[in-house]
């Protein structure tokens, strides 16, 4: 599946608290998923699940999302330590890295 | 303890105190020119070599905004040019648009003590004089954007001219500017409003406002006169690169109707012919007026062959080169006061219409009959790099330089200027007048240009050679404030210049009536424009003379 | 919480009202905020006119009781701690400085003096966020606005990859889709928004109109408007290539052709994404093909509160943006080896200072390793993952909150902060003040480091 990290308000609000703090470690552990997804998975909300990338991976929590708002196939998740786990160094020569659109395997811990 | 020092036996070039390369000593003490100093002082000898004062540029475009973007936009250009770190001066890029510390020894090599940033939109002066003073070594201020400010528009259409007057003295003191800057009146409404139009004629009507440009700078050089600024409005015609541009420009000078006005960059203002067709030299007509009228000031904007960026507030102008070449581009607006335009260029000796410019500049400034009045500038970094003001001082001193260069150019462009039968080749007095005391005089600096008592204590010493170019490259001796910067050559020590700026009286009432347009139509609070006097660091308020 | 905060001071206390405060937290910027400060306190207990995001960086922000410095985790002088990363700096072969966007640009300008100084290495934050689009800068230009005129003018308003309703809240009502201006006299009747993401998100509702593209095809999707704009054809399968349809593209280039005043803003979906600075040059691109039609402007929606000012700095020092490296004596640019995460990633580095930022949580695994084995000095207001594993750690004052100084908005305008309270901390600016001057004095003489 591809995993997509952004910015959520929460993040923004709980890394002024802290980012060593539960808020901001919570709501950076916590992945959307499209409902469709999660049913074939087997999934329900708050069901812990593993993503694996060729670099890395991290368990998170799964939280359901409307296919209209999230399509099948995509995961999204606010960015934090989980998401640096996955994100591989390689920045093609452009001092970024591939921070977005990372492919991962997805598996019920 | 008093810092002294004396320049013994240089041949000194004072136009401003009639010194006209006699031998003379040259007294400093901390910072400031005097009559005597002790006997025991730190004394340089300049035997075989000639003293000037400190050159100053009156019309470049160092630092701010549009000067860092261009920066970013080129690093190509940058690395092509490095300036490593010494063990008294920080590190920085050159090329066409050097990096802050880059300008600032830069200029101080050849011999610039004092330049100008022609362009500065309000709402970023902060941004400048953060620049600024990261620009070592050189004196420095800017002239403030105001010639397309929506807030002064809506005034002069009210018929307000008091308050108009009074608003401009408010820009100047927030902001901390020199004097005003005009580019290309008229035309930001246009260019943002009407889909990237642009103001063609000056007697045109600007959209919203019902007044002309004409109108605008008549309105800007009578408050300018009355405030008594010491550098009269700074103005960038309209119509800039068109042919046959030289009406515009007669008629704005026309409309400062005998008070004192600077006209920037004349030569991009001085094409003859048809609009839309080959351009031809229009210098004649331009300088003849010039020449008749002593209100006016000009720099001429010399072009120069090799890299140059176009780097303006006149967004219409960049976007007409843009089409000619299809080149990177940057267009950035600024709410209520400005336009911007920026583009990589080049000038080349074969194309027909960079010779012509070429040619153009070198007829206006060997035509003018009154050096105080024409002074030598690239427009930089528009015309090429102010690093061309060797090259050109020798192209104004070496008639025979100057045939030789001709015969490298298009012949067509050449054929239309009367650049061959121009024989006068000017003086080391002259050119002491275009780069010092006429700049001087003519931004109404009393303590600059010049080497009377109660100068400034900022001197060049250069070793007198025959290639002018060569002589003028590298001073031997660089003085700012007093202390010897350049010694023998080489940086001796690290030093911050000042901010020069105006502070023209006005009534504080006039807040209050631009408060409420901040709020509707500004994107910062009101109390959080005007900027504070922290970021002057050391400055030097240049007095006013308000007529009223 | 801001609830329970909000109830009325006691008239006992000593409260102080700063109006016209500047909220740093993110790009926006915005200097508008009326903040109730307890003296007593010492926080902020109301900011007026903040946003989620801003009324958390105001309310959270308070003195933290912990101290000035840790070397090696046990606490130490402020002049201690100066004096161990001045040396830090100076034994190192290959140091590094890196984040620098949530501080001052005061701060910034003695940040990359240090590096000059000791022929370091500068980046900041820029090169994870929109680095990016300031490559498509070099190679295409842009046309751009400040976000008044976009206020005043803009009928037509296009974000792309960007979610402002979570990350830059205010950018919609302060500046770009509300608001009335000089000739958008009704506000956001007045425009056409348009948003286009791979999901939908929180700022969806905002949009007129909602263009979904497949993640990973934004460029696709960019490069036909191009080609439709300029009356050229396209791939007849363009739809099952991005998940746009043809009707769509076509509405938007007649859009985009016949609006007054239009405004692409990029956010970092597009630059962090596949195409990374080709996204943002198509972007740039665009805009300006657009104004042979109309007048078109482009703007990247920056994030953290000074990262604008961070490019101004390092450009006006040394010409490049970020990603600069000194080690010869003179500044040189190359992203992808003078950019911090590969410097790390590739482990180069052998000491670096980390100012406002937190490297050890947001950077690749790889990069996060080695940085834990290296020396690492830390300027932060809070404990992040990278103050833990510092050497020499100052806490430092809040900018905007404790301290004064220079910020630039995202379109390049700059404001000057308003303190609200002082802080028993020093700010940024007067440690590095103090470790450049340490590192000159251990620089003096033989050991100073001029060219090669």
């Amino acid at each position: 599946m591809i995993l997509v990290p952004g910015r959520s308000q929460k993040q923004g609000t709980s890394l002024n608290k802290g980012k060593l703090k539960d808020e901001y470690l919570t709501v950076t552990t916590t992945a959307e998923m499209n409902e469709s997804d999660m049913q074939r998975m087997k999934l329900v909300n708050g069901d812990k699940i593993q993503l694996k990338s060729d670099v890395g991976q991290a368990v998170v929590t799964c939280k359901s999302k409307k296919k209209e708002d999230l399509p099948a196939g995509m995961i999204f998740i606010p960015y934090g330590p989980s998401s640096s786990q996955l994100m591989a160094s390689d920045t093609a020569a452009s001092g970024m890295p591939m921070s977005k659109h990372m492919e991962v395997i997805v598996t019920k811990v | 303890m008093p810092s002294e020092l004396k320049i013994v036996n240089g041949r000194v070039y004072d136009p401003a105190n009639h010194i006209n390369g006699d031998v003379q000593d040259i007294c400093v003490r901390d910072g400031k020119i005097v009559d005597s100093v002790s006997k025991s002082v730190t004394k340089i000898d300049a035997h075989g070599m000639v003293v000037m004062p400190g050159a100053i540029d009156i019309h470049c475009h160092i630092a701010g905004p549009k000067v860092n973007l261009a920066r970013k936009l080129m690093p190509e250009d940058h690395r092509l040019d490095v300036h490593p770190k010494t063990a008294v001066t920080r590190s920085g890029t050159g090329g066409i648009v050097p990096s802050t510390f880059a300008t600032g020894y830069r200029y101080a090599t050849m011999g610039y003590t004092t330049a100008m940033e022609a362009a500065v939109p309000p709402i970023t002066a902060r941004h400048v004089l953060e620049e600024l003073d990261d620009t070592p070594v050189i004196d420095k201020g800017f002239y403030v954007l105001l010639g397309n400010n929506a807030f002064l528009y809506k005034l002069l259409k009210e018929g307000r001219k008091n308050e108009f007057k009074e608003a401009i003295a408010w820009w100047v003191n927030s902001v901390h500017a020199y004097t005003v800057k005009l580019v290309n009146t008229g035309s930001d409404e246009l260019w943002k409003g009407r889909k990237n139009a642009n103001i063609t004629d000056v007697n045109e009507s600007i959209d919203h406002y019902d007044i002309t440009p004409v109108h605008v700078m008549e309105s800007f050089i009578e408050a300018a006169h009355e405030l008594g600024l010491p550098h009269p409005p700074h103005i960038h015609c309209n119509n800039l690169g068109h042919s046959g541009n030289i009406s515009t420009t007669l008629d704005t000078m026309k409309a400062a109707q005998g008070r004192r006005v600077h006209m920037a960059h004349i030569q991009f203002h001085s094409f003859g012919g048809e609009l839309n067709k080959n351009p031809v030299s229009g210098a004649r007509e331009i300088i003849d007026y010039i020449n008749d009228h002593e209100n006016i000031t000009a720099d001429v904007g010399q072009v120069m062959f090799g890299k140059a960026t176009a780097m303006t507030a006149d967004a219409p102008l960049a976007w007409m080169l843009r089409n000619v070449k299809f080149d990177k581009w940057v267009n950035a607006d600024t709410e209520c006061e400005s336009g911007c335009g920026i583009i990589p260029f080049s000038y080349q000796e074969s194309i027909y219409t960079h010779t012509l410019q070429w040619a153009m500049g070198l007829e206006l400034f060997l035509m003018s009959k009154d050096p105080w009045r024409v002074l030598l500038s690239t427009d930089h970094p528009n015309g090429g790099s102010f690093m061309n003001y060797p090259k050109l001082i020798k192209l104004l001193m070496d008639s025979a330089y100057r045939k030789e260069a001709l015969k490298h150019l298009n012949q067509k462009a050449v054929d239309k200027t009367v650049l061959l039968e121009l024989d006068r080749e000017y003086t080391l007095n002259e050119i002491a007048i275009i780069t010092r005391a006429g700049p001087a005089r003519a931004l109404g600096l009393m303590n600059k240009g010049h080497l009377g008592v109660g100068a400034d204590a900022d001197i060049t010493v250069y070793t007198e050679e025959d290639d002018k170019e060569k002589m003028f490259n590298a001073p031997r001796y660089v003085i700012k404030d007093g202390i010897t910067v350049i010694n023998d050559h080489e940086f001796a020590t690290d030093h911050k210049g000042k901010i020069l700026h105006s502070k023209p009286g006005y009534n504080e009432e006039i807040a209050a009536e631009i408060e409420p347009f901040f709020e509707d139509y500004y994107s910062v609070r009101f109390s959080n424009y005007a900027i504070s006097d922290d970021y002057l660091h050391d400055h030097e308020e240049i007095p006013t003379h308000p007529k009223s | 919480m801001p609830e329970v905060i909000q109830s009325k001071p006691k008239e006992k206390k000593n409260i102080k009202i700063v109006k016209d405060a500047t909220c740093t937290f993110c790009g926006c910027v915005c200097d508008d905020m009326e903040l109730t400060v307890d003296l007593d306190e010492h926080r902020i207990t109301k900011a007026k006119n903040a946003c989620v995001l801003g009324r958390a960086w105001f309310y959270e922000h308070v003195l933290e009781d912990r101290p000035v410095v840790l070397i090696d985790g046990k606490e130490a002088t402020l002049e201690e701690g100066m004096d161990t990363a001045a040396q830090i700096l100076v034994d190192a072969k290959f140091p590094i400085t890196y984040g620098l966007s949530d501080c001052t640009c005061e701060a910034q300008r003695v940040a990359v003096d240090i590096m000059d100084t000791i022929n370091g290495n500068v980046d900041t934050t820029t090169s994870v966020c929109h680095g990016p689009s300031g490559m498509a800068f070099q190679g295409v230009g842009e046309s751009t606005a400040t976000l008044g005129e976009i206020r005043n003018r803009a009928d037509l308003v296009i974000y792309w990859g960007g979610n402002p309703a979570e990350s830059h809240p205010r950018h919609f009502t302060r500046y770009a889709v509300t608001p009335k201006g000089m000739y958008i006299p009704n506000g956001k009747k007045d425009r056409t928004v348009v948003l286009v993401d791979v999901r939908k998100t929180s700022s969806t509702p905002v949009a007129d109109i909602f263009v979904q593209v497949k993640p990973g095809k934004d460029f696709e999707v960019l490069w036909a408007l191009r080609a439709l704009v300029k009356g050229k054809r396209i791939s007849k399968d363009i739809e099952e290539q991005t998940g746009v349809s043809r009707e769509m593209l076509d509405d938007l280039v007649y859009r985009m052709k016949n609006c007054q005043y239009g405004v692409l803003f990029l956010g970092m979906g597009l630059t962090m994404t596949r195409g990374r600075h080709f996204n943002s040059g198509a972007v740039y691109s665009l805009a300006a093909d657009l104004n042979e039609f109309t007048h078109f402007v482009a703007k990247p929606v920056r994030g953290h509160g000074n990262v604008t000012g961070a490019d101004n700095v390092v450009s006006w020092q040394t010409g490049y943006p970020f990603g600069v490296n000194f080690n010869r004596g003179y500044p040189r640019f190359n992203p992808g080896e003078f950019t911090t995460s590969d410097v790390l990633a590739r482990g180069e580095t052998d000491a670096a200072m980390i100012i406002a930022s937190d490297p050890a949580s947001n950077f690749s695994r790889r990069a996060i390793e080695h940085l834990a084995k290296i020396p690492v000095i830390t300027m932060d207001t809070k404990e992040t993952h990278t103050t833990k594993i510092s050497k020499v750690r100052f806490a430092v004052a809040t900018y905007g909150i404790n301290t004064g100084g220079t910020v630039y908005r995202m379109d390049d305008v700059p404001i000057s902060l308003r303190p609200a309270f002082d802080s028993p901390f020093p700010t940024d600016q007067e440690v590095l003040e103090g470790i450049r001057q340490r590192v000159k004095r251990l620089l003096t003489g033989s050991k100073a480091r001029t060219a090669f």
